[in-house]
């Protein structure tokens, strides 16, 4: 199974063309897909239409930087013209009327999309488990979770249905799917994404990002998404680095921080020992680690869930029955088409979160709750800024155990939002963070968590990149049958 | 903490969400659950902390007042469920 | 029991801006249903805001214009609520921090009485669509081209105590606002609108009785009636021994009669909380400055200017400052008679207003240009023509007959000042007439009107009366 990067010099070379790569992974997707549940919409015609676009491009001598590449897509963007569900009934017949920003751009640059993967509802869930279309399986073992909510898009390319795929992260959402399933995602700084028709989920927290087999790939892709977007008032007005120019640098000298508090209890022993071993290879790369503390990591969940939940309950008003979406059969009055459509368009945890968040905004309670997390955001953050005054990047593990089995969770959603407790406090404080393969506990793998300073992505990707020269965690692939 | 089932019906209401009665315990029992956890908040004094609305602090940008959108009704109410004369219908709405 | 009234206004001013406040739609009026609703203001999922720079400054100005804070720092909040013609389910609006903080106005009540009525702050939000119930049998169509329109809101203390006051101040917000230029004013279109807060509390008391919200007023007339009503209704409940609902109430202009809106009588939770779609709008002192150099000359200074510059009674300077079109008219036809501004001002205020009034039509529609009117005055002016005659030469300009010159040219109206034509018809009367002759030599000054009227008759009103009436005099004698 070959990664973007040797696609691109494939294609680059002459090796194969963008339409023979295309039809082997629409093969693949055909042949394996049944079993693990990926995607949600594959657009084949389209996908072999753009791989000819980019083949008579490319011979024509305008090949742009993604020509020719096949991607997966999180069904979370907008795609003009293709179903785009965010894995919800409510969106089941929504056919996008535009593309988002992000796919605009990766469409000029070239690249092909192969279909639309599966997540958890809106994005709203650490397994994949609430997805309408039933959930993404883990390559590595079937029974179990590939994490969420991009999970969709963590198994496409860790079982070899696309070389690289685009997910979200609003608490985790790349990264713990990408550590459950061995392939290495980055959240970039917030604002640094478009997230111009990318469905919101939490506006304040979401931020789209490359998954993909290496820190290469992900320099690859993140370049040809990143950047500012005059239609999203968030997105930052800065520069876009060369990302894949500083990945060989030596790391040497190279400040590491460990938190204290995300080895403390609670984390697994099999994961622990990875995460160990990846830290003495950091060292062995000329590393110096240094423990730093994040003292208020401990209140990270609360505090992401009063946020999200409240910024989602506003933002999935707009799933009303009149434009666009589901609407119940016959309404009696207004009420009724309200109350009906959204209840039977909306899985149980949507609903959950829909309505915690609006007690947590309605009168009387807005202080106690919003107005509280948002102050504690405001030291979470601290933390951070603090930490790195001292070192340049933070690791710990992504998440405190492998992929669980399927079903788990999914009876306490309480015990669901404690899979986050590594990943929310970077959303929280709009870090950049990337997961990325770091061994294996019991035959599953473990990610190891790097997170950076505001708008470090190069950094991330050179670390990462260093540790998987040293390393082949990242080559592994899960045995993957029809 | 705990959820009243009235209290449950009130913010489904606020929300628009129907909710059929069998299942409101279930969802008081569960929402509880997670405003337990959400307490934990009150461990930490934040007395004289900024609340932080946005990761970055950014100031808001302003776009020229030029009109850059073009008509596309016959697309974007090709989706919508329920449409005649250029108009999106709901049931009667008294006033 | 003496009842005092007391009135806070919620004035919703539609700017001028050609696009949306957060999208590339365009904001013109009576476009076909839906075809200015771009995928932003339609709140597709994905969608995201992005603020017109114009609204901020429109806002500004209006700032400026009522002396108000400037919010340097001011947060977009989503007020939540379910209707179909909103289409996120939230208005994007401001909240805790709007963009205009505390100002004031100053109200003229006629006679030289005036107050000043404070403005609690103005915010931008978005306009929602429109609900169309006519359209269909049992169902409510949409139309969501207005939605996202920008809109001023600006809220008064609750400083007005009777109808009338409430109107003076509407009228005075309405005049700032199209003197600005920031709103087109067009209340049947529903650029501007207004809400009042009634209630009313014995005569004395601090404690402001129970308020309600009188909705749906698209008149100044209209505005007057519904408070004017709503106090009634109020005050009978009180005298009666009830209590007053604090609630919406909706005015039928056709009945004259405002009633509750049952649909939102429950109560609004709106859950307000900052939009994380969009950042703190931060003003500086330069965008500040660049806008106080493109204010235009409001009101008050006009008023003031037309007094000590241009000689105008305080009374006649109010009225003609009193809205940007007169003012314009007045100053349009003032640039082509300098000399002139005191007749002018009368002309304006008296034959302009009423055949205006007559034909329901604004000063910037009016069928003579005030270049025209100018140019009738000096005919008055240099005596071609009598006032009485000029009357006569207006209601031609009305109808399109061209400018003063031509149709006193074309009939005939030049007034007749030829001293030796005149002396020979006073002649003739007076050898016509010697009875008349008699009683006015025993005295009887009124018998030189019955001559006056007989030139007048024969010259069909062209005399010159001043000419006239010395000659007489003269010859009368004997």
């Amino acid at each position: 199974m070959q990664t973007l990067t040797q696609i691109r010099d494939g294609l680059a070379a002459g090796d194969f063309s963008s339409v023979e790569i295309t039809r082997d992974l629409l093969d693949r997707i055909a042949a394996t897909d049944g079993a693990l549940n990926a995607y949600i919409t594959v657009t084949e015609a389209q996908a072999l239409q753009q791989a000819e676009a980019a083949d008579r491009d490319r011979a024509a001598g305008n090949a742009g930087p993604l020509n020719g590449l096949p991607l997966a897509i999180k069904d979370i963007f907008c795609t003009d013209g293709v179903r785009t569900s965010c894995a919800s009934r409510m969106l089941d017949n929504f056919i996008a009327p535009y593309d988002a920003t992000v796919i605009a751009r990766l469409r000029d640059a070239g690249s092909v999309m192969l279909g639309k993967t599966n997540m958890d509802e809106f994005a709203m869930g650490s397994s994949n488990e609430s997805s309408h279309y039933g959930p993404a399986r883990n390559p590595w073992d079937r029974d179990r979770v590939p994490g969420g909510s991009s999970g969709g898009s963590a198994v496409a390319v860790a079982a070899g249905m696309a070389p690289a795929a685009l997910g979200t992260d609003t608490g985790g959402s790349i990264r713990q799917p990408a550590a459950f399933c061995g392939i290495t995602g980055l959240k970039p700084t917030y604002g640094r994404v478009s997230r111009y028709g990318m469905i919101a989920y939490a506006s304040s927290l979401d931020q789209g990002g490359p998954m993909a087999r290496s820190a290469e790939d992900c320099a690859l892709l993140l370049q040809g998404i990143a950047g500012f977007d005059e239609r999203d008032s968030t997105s930052i007005d800065r520069e876009v680095p060369d990302y894949g120019a500083r990945l060989d640098d030596g790391i040497d000298g190279l400040r590491i921080g460990l938190p204290k508090q995300y080895f403390a209890a609670g984390l697994d022993d099999g994961v622990a020992r990875v995460i160990d071993a990846a830290i003495d290879e950091y060292r062995r790369l000329g590393a110096e680690v240094i423990e730093v503390d994040l003292p208020n990591s401990g209140i990270a969940i609360p505090a992401y869930y009063v946020v999200a939940m409240a910024e989602c309950s506003s933002n999935l008003s707009r799933f009303d029955g009149v434009r666009f979406g589901h609407r119940c059969d016959d309404p009696k009055d207004l009420e009724d088409l309200y109350k009906r459509s959204r209840a039977e368009g909306f899985g149980d945890e949507v609903k959950r979160r829909i309505l915690i968040g609006t007690y947590a905004l309605s009168a009387g309670y807005y202080d106690a709750y919003y107005l509280k997390a948002q102050k504690l955001r405001r030291l979470i953050s601290n933390d951070f800024q603090s930490a790195f005054e001292r070192v340049d990047l933070i690791a710990g593990p992504t998440t405190p155990t492998p992929a669980f089995p399927l079903g788990d969770n999914r009876d306490d959603p309480v015990a669901m939002y404690l899979q986050d407790i590594y990943t929310i406090s970077v959303n929280l404080a709009g870090l950049p963070a990337i997961s990325l393969p770091a061994g294996f506990s019991d035959g599953l793998p473990v990610g190891l968590q790097l997170i950076g300073n505001y708008f470090d992505e190069a950094r991330l990707l050179n670390a990462a990149h260093r540790f998987q020269q040293a390393t082949d965690w990242h080559l592994r692939q899960p045995e993957v049958t029809a | 903490m705990s959820l009243k089932s009235e209290e449950v019906i009130a913010i489904a209401h606020l929300a628009r969400l129907g909710i059929e009665d069998a299942a409101i315990d279930d969802y008081a029992r569960d929402l509880s659950r997670i405003l337990d956890l959400v307490a934990e908040m009150n461990t930490v004094d934040t007395e004289g902390v900024a609340p932080m609305a946005h990761p970055l602090d950014a100031a808001q940008r302003l776009r020229p007042d030029a009109i850059t959108e073009t008509n596309q009704r016959d697309k974007f109410q090709s989706i919508a469920p329920d449409v005649e004369a250029g108009l999106y219908r709901v049931p009667k709405v008294i006033e | 029991m003496n009842w005092e009234t007391v009135i806070g206004l919620e004035i919703h001013a539609q700017l001028a801006t050609r696009s949306k406040i957060f999208s590339g739609a365009s904001t013109a009026f009576g476009a076909e249903p839906n075809t200015q609703a771009c995928a932003v203001d339609l709140g597709l999922p994905g969608v995201l805001p992005v603020l017109n720079e114009e609204a901020v400054n429109m806002a500004i100005k209006f700032a400026l214009a009522i002396d108000a804070e400037i919010g340097r720092e001011s947060v977009f909040a989503r007020k939540n609520y379910f209707y179909p013609d909103l289409p996120k389910g939230y208005q994007i609006s401001q909240f805790e921090l709007p963009i205009v903080g505390r100002g004031q106005v100053s109200i003229s009540l006629g006679e030289g009485d005036s107050r000043v009525i404070g403005v609690t702050r103005a915010h931008l939000e978005e306009d929602a669509g429109k609900s169309l119930h006519d359209q269909f049998a049992d169902m409510t169509g949409i139309d969501l081209n207005r939605a996202g329109t920008p809109l001023l809101e600006i809220v008064s203390e609750p400083d007005m105590r009777s109808a009338k006051e409430a109107v003076a101040y509407a009228r005075k917000i309405h005049a700032l606002v199209q003197y600005l230029g920031i709103c087109d004013g067009n209340m049947q279109e529903g650029s501007f609108r207004c809400d009042a807060n009634v209630s009313v509390r014995p005569a004395g008391q601090q404690e402001l009785g129970t308020r309600t919200e009188l909705k749906n007023i698209n008149s100044f007339r209209f505005l007057e009636r519904a408070i004017n009503h709503e106090v009634r209704r109020q005050i009978e409940i009180l005298e009666d021994g009830g209590r007053i609902v604090q609630e919406t109430r909706l005015y039928d202009a056709e009945r004259d009669e405002t009633r509750s809106m049952r649909s939102k009588e429950e109560a609004n939770d709106y859950r307000y909380f900052p939009d994380p779609d969009l950042l703190p709008v931060r003003i500086d002192d330069a965008r500040i400055e660049r806008i106080r150099a493109t204010l235009p000359e409001l009101p008050e200074q006009k008023r003031q200017r037309y007094i000590s510059e241009l000689g105008l009674s305080e009374y006649n300077a109010e009225l003609l400052s009193a809205s940007r079109e007169i003012a314009a008219y007045f100053e349009a036809a003032l640039a082509e008679a300098e000399a002139l501004s005191v007749p002018l001002a009368n002309w304006i205020l008296g034959e302009v207003t009423g055949a205006l009034n007559k034909a329901d039509l604004g000063f910037d529609a009016c069928p003579v240009p005030p270049a025209r009117l100018a140019g009738l005055l000096r005919r008055i002016d240099d005596d071609t023509i009598s006032g009485k005659i000029a009357k006569e030469v207006f209601e031609a300009m009305w109808n399109g007959e061209g400018d003063a010159d031509a149709i006193i040219e074309a009939r005939g109206l030049r007034q007749i000042s030829d001293s030796g034509e005149l002396e020979a018809m006073i002649d003739a009367a007076i050898a016509e007439h010697p009875a008349q002759v008699e009683q006015f030599r025993a005295g009887k000054e009124k018998v030189l009107g019955f001559f006056v009227g007989q030139i007048m008759k024969q010259t069909r009103g062209k005399a010159n009366p001043g000419q006239v009436n010395a000659l007489l005099r003269e010859k009368l004698k004997g």
